[in-house]
């Protein structure tokens, strides 16, 4: 596979009905680069979360605002970004509470950051709230 | 755009079945969310999930399941979960729902199971 560097950004509005398009976009791109059936499926969901995160709290389900999801792939990994213009929150304050204390306190809050680390090889961000959030997430392409 | 989702609730031999089939996510799951409250409020508090058709699901959806369960079962009820494809109990698991709820093969499994307490 040739090591050129492919790109592509989506941006879409600011609701959970594009939640469905936004996952055909990065399956497609994740089967473009590559990866296998595993890690497709696993892409498709990390994306999901961050993309339904900024929805839902980032934007307050403001239609007005826009996600964009930009995907940029080589023949080692696959790096995409999910970016808003939104609140921004510390993501090392999400809740580390066990799924059974999070039951307890009648709460589902932070499981979304939980399966995007879970899912993806490395993940990080870049907050300025208010102005620009970027949530970075990298799956690798494992060669066969 | 693609994001088919339906949901079918139904009374069987006492049971509150629940199928859920295409894809939860943050956009649908508030109608899944709707069915089981609407089983809860009628109080039939054993719940059958029936997953067969399920493609997806995300942590919204997961997140249903979380916020009824205690409830639930405080009641004396319970919500088990049937016919999940090896693809998404795997997200089930990643967050360790194994070790809350109860996943059967199928309906009639998961049926008998409340029949045998």
């Amino acid at each position: 596979m040739s090591s050129i560097e492919r790109k592509f950004t989506l941006k879409v509005p600011s609701s959970t009905e594009n939640l469905a398009l936004i996952r055909e976009f990065v399956t497609t791109i994740g089967n473009q680069a590559g990866l296998d059936e595993s890690g497709v499926t696993q892409l498709e969901l990390a994306v999901d979360e961050a993309c339904a995160n900024v929805i839902e709290h980032a934007y307050g389900h403001d239609i007005t605002k826009e996600v964009i999801v930009r995907a940029i792939f080589d023949s080692e990994a696959l790096r995409i970004a999910v970016i808003d213009e939104g609140r921004g929150f510390d993501p090392n304050k999400t809740p580390q509470d066990s799924v059974e204390q999070l039951i307890h306190e009648r709460k589902s809050g932070g499981l979304g950051i939980r399966l995007i680390k879970t899912l993806m090889d490395e993940v990080s961000y870049e907050i300025v709230p208010g102005q620009k959030n970027e949530l970075h997430m990298i799956k690798k392409i494992r060669k066969e | 755009m693609a994001n088919p989702f339906a949901i079918q609730a139904s009374v069987e031999d006492g049971l509150s079945i629940v199928a859920i089939e295409g894809f939860v996510d943050a956009h649908t799951a508030p109608q899944f969310e709707n069915a089981i409250q609407q089983s809860v409020d009628a109080g039939r508090l054993r719940i059958v999930v029936n997953c067969e058709k399920l493609n997806y699901i995300s942590s919204a959806g997961l997140g249903v399941f979380m916020s009824f369960i205690e409830e639930v079962r405080e009641r004396g009820g319970d919500i088990k979960i049937c016919g999940l494809t090896p693809k998404v109990k795997h997200t089930f698991e990643i967050l360790g729902f194994q070790d809350i709820f109860e996943m059967l093969d199928d309906q009639q499994t998961a049926i008998q199971r409340f029949n045998a307490r």
